[in-house]
């Protein structure tokens, strides 16, 4: 395999990396991201690549269609068939309001209440039937449906995550009936209690399959036309990949794939760089996002809301968005402080800096000020804006309410915004068990790498990793992914009471499964990997803790060994006292992909041989609290072992790195960059 | 000392951080759901000389904005007296006495010093909602209690902890005192362990900033945060503004409560006057002086979200303290019912007065009820006593903005429900019906939200109800010409005959067999507007939802042409 290619859409650019491990060359591409219909982007974007689609081996691609569809509520018609009197479970969700404070808000279910059916049906939580399946009823309801026009359908019933005969059974009847493969059953693609979160998860799927199913056979076969012969990858928020052709059946779980692919990259990064603990600081034009990886693995959430009342419950990589972007507003409130967020001037108008007529204080243009942006590139923006204009704006929104002149604001716009960030990546990082002093600071994203040495200064981490093209990382990561097939079950045991044999053969039928639908890939795969899990609490509570195995077949003892060691690290505390409980059973069957040569990124062949000979010149930075003359490197002149000390501004095409003085960089065999802090004295 | 505009953000923040740390360390590290998922807890740091509030976490239960500076400023004064035994490096004090700033005697508060150099720097506490706490029923909030000692143990402050060990025996006292006492040591854990994170971090901060810095960047703040406030107030126009809110009755004697409240607006200033309240009550429906004034700040909180959570916030809010009304509840009055119901009817009293004032931040009012139904029996399949426990929400209020969510959260509260299928793992129920209340928004030109339906049936073995719930006399009010909500309704059905309690809202231990059945009905919001004036598609679609029939929609909202 010699022609790989990431392809991810991204709010504004969709972004393109061309991988040839053959020729040893990587192409970079993007074009502007297309709303309506992303693949012209993609099309775009390949164009722009001079991607030769019949030599070329594999695509993988990162969509956020089912994304917006579901944030915008652009859903295809979908009905329910649902347990009698439990129609409204999908509309009163768990009883909550948006915001703490504010007595307001406004909830939209995914599918409105006229389409939610119920029949005659009914479980007990032990799995037994209390009211047989009514099956008059569910064909009844199937035909109202698709009178009404709906194109896919879920089926939802009360414990199915305990026995599916019922949902199996009303699958079986709606199948018949219904003229597409748009049915989604509740338990099929999360077998966990909680009627809500299931409800949602499955309404998600259903929702978006056609949608997403239309996108991605219309994309493949536009590529087919242009010669294209090879599968068509789509990356999933779990961070693996499935084939095309399988990717509409589970699609709730690529709705929350766009953050994942970039942390999928960092993990890889961190490992080939030999730093396997990484917080990865992905800051855009909107909102940051953080999340964690241990031993390269990125932490997986299974409780993931997309947005306010709306959960996604299957497994998928746990990336937080914690605030400010380089569009955050910075205003001063009616105490006399400055306030940076959580307004937002977006992509349009945006910050003034862009040109589109934007009149607010931002952190881009702080950054633009105090020069850590290259100021000559206002020359370049279609509105004409000046760095005065910039300057004037500081001055009169927040230099005169504070008695500080506009860069002396500017900096401290920059100061309160990396202080808010670094507090909440620490949250992030305590919730997880984790203490950020022992990790390493991955910084991507086009704003991350201006901001993660003082970050990482703030959080006492001790070293920065910039990878080789920060701004491309989701890219990246499409290119990099494992498949990916994650399975949950309930089981919901006292420890004491378990069956080892009956945990044994879940773990053995998930992992069945999952390789069952690795035969159905047609991609190179050099390795596969079954990783095991439970959750587990103790009696009496009702959150769970999710417990690593070594093997898919744990006696009570190991388990409970295990739990009380991940216990006592997550919560410091040991409670002997009380008896633990195994809730869910997760298997994930990975299929590992050929390795891939990151240190081809930058182009070795622009590699000067001394570090001032990458030097492009040096402009005047503001740092702490003055002006300093800095030098400006261009990052693929630098020599592969390059070593100095800040203030550097280092340039490359997508991003910009600020190194602050006092810090030290190195670079690495793998051409990432490592800002070591305080080391530069 | 002048401390620059920036310096104070970010002291300011780094403070907040501390309680927001506080927080998380504590939800995560609880065992009971009710801590550990509900976020029925709250951590903040208070001033040494009277525990005036310097920060509190964001993510705390809003009943409790107001509550620990009083708690903690009682210990102060009760040290100073010789009352209490004084503070030594390490310790860490337990309280619960209602009467002594607190809430119900299931908010369980602690409180720790912070030394540096050998004088105390502040205080840091800290309350849990425990899930029992002794008293004439599991849970705590029994609805016929007539004195304080039936509703469980009450400790004054006590030290639980002295230098940094716990006291065994104080410990085992409150072991012996309260149901499932074995699960208290994973809660008492937590909570002790995140007031000494707070303590570590808090700490880190002061070695970074300074001592004196950080002291006086706190009293710039709370001179800055009145500003904040004044600023904020200043968007309702100087007059008064009265409202009545009414709570059922108090579980005992079947007559309503009145909370009758006058808002003095003037410049940059209010006051609030609940003169000509109700008298204290012989049940539980009393409230003491600590919760009435978090109620009220929790309620100017909800309209000015971005005020912060200080003692300087709620400078330039004057409460006239209600003597001789059941707001200030005095020893011995029950008061089980203070935090879950009182306080949302005294926050409503002030969403009621301030509503026409301030149309785009208040809103007709919300369920404003906790849903307390607990059912208490023996499961004969597994031989083990239990107390489930259900509480709900219902519809938010319409307000100038729109028309109001549906099933939200009580008013005082930010916790999710229970699932269904979670319920019925644990204890031997199954719900018939989980629904829409239909009907109940207030009708108006945005109306209310919709209310929850549910009916439960007990499957196996003999099981006692109780519930203590309220606006079942009167639905939640409507607003600018705008109808009330649906009432809370509850209907128990014994042998297939129906009950309802006669105080419609509060019954305690009406006796249940398997078959018999529990359906409640919480209340809507209020509606806000002249419903005629509501727009016709609206109307069409409430009605093609099923949200309301044709004929309800007709008589409520006027006939729609076509």
């Amino acid at each position: 395999m010699s022609q790989i290619i990431g392809i991810d859409v991204g709010g504004t650019f969709t972004d393109l990396v061309l991988l040839d491990t053959e020729a040893g060359t990587v192409r970079l591409a993007k074009a502007a991201t297309t709303p309506g219909n992303q693949a012209c982007g993609v099309l775009h974007a390949l164009t722009e690549g001079d991607a030769e689609l019949a030599s070329v081996d594999l695509i993988v691609h990162g969509t956020t269609t089912t994304t917006n569809a579901v944030l915008e509520r652009k859903l295809s018609k979908t009905g329910l068939i649902t347990t009698a009197g439990f129609r409204d479970v999908l509309e009163l969700g768990r009883r909550t309001r948006p915001n703490p404070y504010g007595m307001k808000g406004q909830f939209r279910p995914l599918i409105p209440r006229d389409l939610r059916l119920e029949v005659q049906e009914r479980m007990d939580a032990a799995g037994e039937v209390v009211l047989p399946l009514a099956e008059a009823d569910v064909r009844a309801a199937a035909q109202a449906l698709l009178a009404e026009g709906c194109e896919a359908v879920v089926i939802h019933f009360l414990h199915a995550y305990a026995n599916p005969a019922h949902e199996q059974r009303a699958g079986e009847i709606v199948r018949d009936i219904w003229p597409n493969a748009f049915v989604t059953m509740g338990h099929a693609l999360l077998a966990e209690s909680r009627e809500y979160e299931r409800g949602v998860t499955a309404a998600v799927n259903a929702s978006v399959q056609p949608l997403l199913e239309r996108y991605i056979s219309r994309l493949t076969s536009e590529l087919k036309d242009q010669g294209y012969k090879g599968d068509v990858l789509v990356v999933n928020g779990n961070g693996g990949v499935v084939s095309a052709n399988l990717v509409a059946r589970e699609a709730a779980k690529t709705v929350m794939s766009g953050p994942a692919s970039g942390v999928i990259a960092a993990a890889y990064t961190g490992r080939a760089a030999g730093a396997p603990n990484l917080i990865t600081y992905d800051m855009g034009g909107t909102s940051t996002d953080v999340a964690l990886i241990r031993d390269a693995e990125p932490a997986v959430s299974s409780e993931i809301e997309v947005e306010y009342a709306l959960p996604i419950h299957v497994p998928m990589v746990d990336v937080r968005t914690v605030g400010a972007g380089g569009g955050s507003i910075a205003h001063v409130n009616a105490a006399g402080l400055l306030e940076v967020g959580p307004e937002s001037a977006g992509a349009d108008p945006g910050p003034v800096c862009y040109g589109r007529g934007g009149a607010l204080s931002t952190i881009s243009d702080a950054n633009m000020l105090l020069g850590r942006l290259d100021p000559a590139k206002l020359k370049s923006v279609e509105g004409g804006v000046s760095l005065d204009d910039v300057h004037t704006i500081f001055d009169e929104k927040l230099g005169a309410p504070l008695g500080l002149s506009a860069v002396e604001a500017a900096a401290a716009v920059i100061r309160i915004a990396n202080a808010k960030m670094a507090g909440a990546i620490r949250m992030v990082s305590i919730s997880l068990g984790a203490d950020p002093r022992d990790f390493a600071l991955f910084a991507f994203g086009g704003a991350g790498p201006m901001h993660a040495a003082a970050l990482a200064r703030e959080l006492g981490v001790p070293t920065v990793l910039m990878p080789a093209r920060p701004g491309i990382t989701n890219a990246l990561g499409c290119a990099l992914a494992d498949l990916r097939h994650d399975f949950v079950r309930t089981l919901n045991q006292p420890l004491d009471a378990l069956d080892e044999t009956a945990v044994a053969e879940v773990f053995q039928v998930q992992i069945a499964e999952g390789e069952a639908l690795l035969d159905r890939e047609t991609v190179e795969l050099v390795e596969r990997r079954h990783i095991h899990s439970v959750d587990m609490q103790f009696v009496g509570q009702s959150h769970i803790l999710r417990v690593p195995l070594d093997g898919p077949s744990p006696s009570r003892q190991n388990l409970r060994e295990r739990f009380e060691a991940a216990y006592m690290a997550r919560f410091k505390i040991a409670l002997d006292e009380i008896r633990p409980k195994l809730v869910n059973i997760n298997t994930s069957v990975i299929g590992v992909r050929p390795p891939l040569d990151l240190s081809l990124l930058i182009d070795p062949a622009g590699r000067q041989a001394t570090v001032a000979d990458a030097r492009t010149g040096s402009r005047p930075v503001f740092f702490d609290t003055d002006w300093v003359e800095t030098p400006v490197y261009a990052r693929e002149r630098l020599p592969i072992d390059a070593a100095f000390n800040g203030p550097a501004i280092v340039e490359q095409m997508d991003t910009t790195i600020v190194i602050e003085p006092g810090d030290r960089v190195t670079g690495d065999t793998q051409g990432n960059l490592i800002i070591h802090v305080g080391a530069g004295q | 000392m002048m401390l620059d505009p920036i310096t104070l953000t970010v002291i300011q923040n780094g403070l907040q951080q501390v309680c927001d740390e506080m927080d998380l360390a504590f939800s995560r590290a609880a065992f009971s759901p009710i801590i550990a998922e509900a976020d029925d807890r709250s951590d903040g740091i208070y001033a040494a000389e009277d525990g005036a509030l310097i920060a509190q976490g964001a993510g705390g239960l809003p009943v409790f904005v107001g509550t620990m500076q009083y708690s903690t400023r009682v210990l102060i004064e009760r040290i100073a007296e010789g009352l209490t035994a004084a503070p030594e490096p390490g310790d860490m004090y337990c309280v619960n006495d209602p009467y002594l700033g607190g809430t119900h005697l299931m908010d369980v508060r602690f409180a720790r010093p912070v030394y540096r150099n050998g004088e105390i720097f502040c205080w840091l506490s800290n309350t849990g909602h425990w899930p029992d706490i002794g008293g004439s029923v599991p849970g705590g909030f029994s609805a016929s209690a007539t004195a304080v000692e039936q509703e469980g143990l009450r400790l004054p402050p006590v030290k639980l902890f002295k230098r940094g060990q716990i006291d065994q025996e104080i410990f085992q006292i409150i072991c012996s005192n309260i149901r499932v006492a074995d699960q208290r040591i994973g809660d008492i854990k937590a909570q002790a362990a995140a007031l000494d994170l707070g303590e570590e971090r808090l700490c880190a901060m002061l070695d970074r900033y300074g001592d004196d810095t950080v002291q006086a960047a706190i009293a710039e703040l709370r001179s800055r945060a009145a500003t904040q406030m004044r600023t904020l107030i200043q968007e309702i126009p100087d007059g008064d503004y009265q409202s009545v809110a009414w709570v059922d009755s108090d579980g005992v004697v079947n007559e309503p409560l009145a909370i009758r409240l006058n808002i003095a607006k003037a410049g940059d200033h209010m006051t609030f006057d609940f003169a000509g309240s109700s008298p204290p009550c012989q049940g539980p429906m009393n409230s003491v002086l600590a919760t009435t004034l978090s109620s009220v700040y929790l309620a100017v909180r909800h309209l000015f979200p971005e005020a912060p959570i200080s003692a300087g916030a709620f400078e330039p809010l004057t409460i006239i303290r209600p003597e001789g009304t059941f707001l200030d509840a005095q020893y011995p009055r029950p008061v089980s019912g203070c935090a879950a119901e009182v306080s949302q009817r005294i926050a409503e009293a002030v969403f009621a007065a301030l509503v026409e004032a301030l149309p785009h931040r208040a809103t007709a009012a919300p369920a404003g009820t906790s849903g307390n139904f607990a059912l208490g029996g023996n499961d004969p399949t597994s031989g083990r006593s239990y107390v489930m426990y259900q509480l709900t929400g219902g519809g938010y209020g319409g307000s100038a903005d729109g028309d109001g969510l549906s099933n939200g959260c009580s008013t005082i509260g930010i916790s999710k429900a229970q699932p269904v299928e979670i319920l019925e793992q644990n204890y031997p129920v199954l719900f018939r019906r989980y629904a829409l209340h239909e009907g109940s928004g207030g009708a108006g030109e945005f109306r209310g939200g919709f209310g929850l339906d549910y009916e439960v049936e007990l499957r196996r073995g003999d099981a006692r109800a109780s519930f203590v719930m309220d606006h079942g006399r009167f639905g939640p009010q409507g607003a600018t010409g705008g109808q009330d909500g649906g009432p809370n309704k509850i209907t128990v059905w014994r042998d297939g005959v129906a009950h309802v309690p006669e105080h419609l809202s509060k019954e305690q231990d009406i006796p249940l067999k398997a078959g018999d059945r529990v359906r409640v009905q919480t209340p809507g919001g209020g509606g806000y507007g002249d419903p005629k004036t509501r727009s016709a598609d609206a109307v069409a679609e409430d009605v093609r939802l099923g949200r309301y029939t044709a004929d309800e929609a007709a008589a409520l909202f006027g006939d729609m042409e076509s």
